[in-house]
């Protein structure tokens, strides 16, 4: 912005995160839905060709959006908007730095690109959301300059249950971390395969140094309010608004439940007004192995 | 007297960071959520966030009247980026945004741009004196006209990033976010002189 400012700092990078806090990010595929998600109050869109239950059905290699769609959706609203990328494919990543968006998802969601590394995210001036099912996922990837972590879950699932294992797996290896004497932090780190000053850092603030969502999983106002006491800063909800019956109502519940996570009489009359039904789930166990996406980039 | 007790409006954005802040401060915080937290407290601060989340929450949940009832009545009030978008009284090119429309002036929103041009930048504040202040800006608004009565306290390339009417404080910025404890003192000295006041 300024002759004399510094833009892409990890300050502003994280800094936006800070601000989506409390908020609810939704999966949207048209500027239609764009303007329901923003209607309802959600505090971003992830801009996408396919949610994720439809990516499951239809198989195949999921790439970046296609520009258009993404184009169409930032001039659609005023809240931030995300874009995924193959984990790996910093190419992609530059052409949606390059367009504008306001926030990069280096997603599981989408074919891999690299079998082995993640995206440089330091090199850019646009920030990255990446998903982690444990501590040391997440402390990875925030070593490669993540600004922001989302716990994995099960995308297009409709199933909490993969998201509350990785919200606990998170929050449990941070309170051991905060916990065991300092003489133990070196090796531990050297078992998450994590650097050990992020590691200190965790053990002295009892919490990862980025703003950590829940994503995967969500479809009722009751989950979000699950996973925000369970420790979750904020929801991203895929294919729980647009494969539910009633979106509008479905969106504008979730985002009310995320806010008065700790009322359960406000998240009940959240729950009252959905006039639908919730996308149908699937069993976890009955996914074949090669479709879990959670277990990709690690 | 008791300690004054400034509340942060806790609906979405960086609540912790300005509790965090306040506590450096020496003032104790409160999020408050609710009316009736609302009138545990003597002073405000509307976070950063997403005005247009914030400003429909504040409808659903039957804030914005005694929001506004406790401003007008004169407690200290501070809107960093998001918050003083929603105290303004206009968004440029956004009149169907709702505001609370208490602080006369009217504002750009990502005025700087999107977030690639979100930046740190030193701001000079005289009213706080001393060494440039730490300028964060995230998607920030800047005031394009001021009503009457409304103060200038810093300028960014020409646009006003600073205002004050009464006792109402607007910042397109984020102290909440520095290691400078300079703004959350000063708007701490102006509570409690408004707090001995009353």
């Amino acid at each position: 912005m300024a002759e004399k400012g510094s833009t892409g700092t990890i300050k502003v990078k994280r800094g936006l995160a800070q601000m989506l806090k409390g908020g609810v990010i939704m999966d949207v595929t048209t500027a239609e839905q764009a303007v329901i998600a923003q209607e309802a109050g959600a505090v971003a869109v992830m801009a996408l060709e396919r949610i994720p239950a439809d990516i499951r059905a239809a198989g195949g290699v999921a790439r970046m959006s296609d520009l258009s769609i993404v184009q169409k959706i930032m001039d659609a609203v005023t809240i931030p908007v995300m874009a995924k990328v193959r984990i790996g494919h910093f190419a992609e990543a530059q052409v949606l730095q390059e367009i504008g968006v306001d926030f990069i998802d280096e997603s599981e969601v989408l074919t891999p690109a690299d079998d082995k590394y993640h995206v440089d995210k330091h090199a850019f001036t646009v920030p990255f959301v990446c998903g982690a099912r444990d501590l040391g996922e997440a402390l990875r990837r925030i070593a490669e300059g993540a600004a922001m972590i989302r716990t994995k879950g099960e995308a297009g699932s409709g199933n909490i249950v993969e998201a509350v294992k990785h919200m606990r797996a998170v929050r449990d290896e941070i309170a051991v971390v905060a916990a065991v004497p300092a003489e133990e932090l070196v090796v531990r780190a050297r078992d998450l395969g994590v650097p050990l000053e992020l590691l200190k850092d965790v053990a002295r603030t009892k919490s990862l140094p980025v703003v950590n969502f829940c994503a995967g999983g969500v479809s009722t106002p009751a989950d979000a309010a699950l996973m925000m006491q369970l420790g979750a800063e904020g929801i991203f909800v895929g294919s729980g608004i647009f494969k539910s019956s009633n979106p509008a109502k479905f969106a504008k519940a979730i985002v009310e439940a995320t806010t008065y996570f700790n009322d359960p009489k406000a998240v009940a009359e959240a729950s009252r007004s959905l006039e639908g039904t919730a996308m149908p789930g699937l069993e976890i166990s009955k996914i074949p192995q090669n479709e879990l996406l959670n277990v990709r980039g690690v | 007297m008791g300690k004054t007790s400034v509340g942060v409006l806790g609906l979405q954005g960086d609540v912790i960071e300005h509790l965090e802040a306040l506590h450096r401060a020496g003032l104790a915080g409160l999020e408050v959520k609710t009316r009736e937290e609302l009138q545990r407290v003597d002073a405000l601060i509307i976070p950063g966030g997403e005005s247009t989340t914030v400003a429909k929450l504040l409808d659903r949940f039957a804030l914005r009247e005694p929001l506004v009832a406790r401003i007008r009545g004169g407690m200290p009030t501070w809107g960093t980026c998001m918050g003083m978008i929603v105290l303004s009284t206009e968004i440029v090119g956004m009149p169907d945004q709702p505001t609370l429309g208490v602080l006369d002036v009217a504002v750009l929103r990502n005025a700087f741009g999107r977030q690639v041009e979100s930046a740190e930048v030193p701001l000079d504040i005289p009213a706080l004196g001393g060494s440039p202040f730490p300028g964060v800006f995230i998607r920030a608004p800047w005031v394009e006209r001021v009503g009457e009565g409304v103060e200038v306290l810093c300028h960014l390339q020409g646009k006003a990033v600073m205002v004050r009417q009464g006792n109402i404080l607007g910042t397109s910025f984020h102290p909440e976010l520095t290691r400078d404890g300079r703004m959350h003192r000063w708007f701490a000295d102006w509570c409690m002189r408004a707090k001995s006041a009353a």
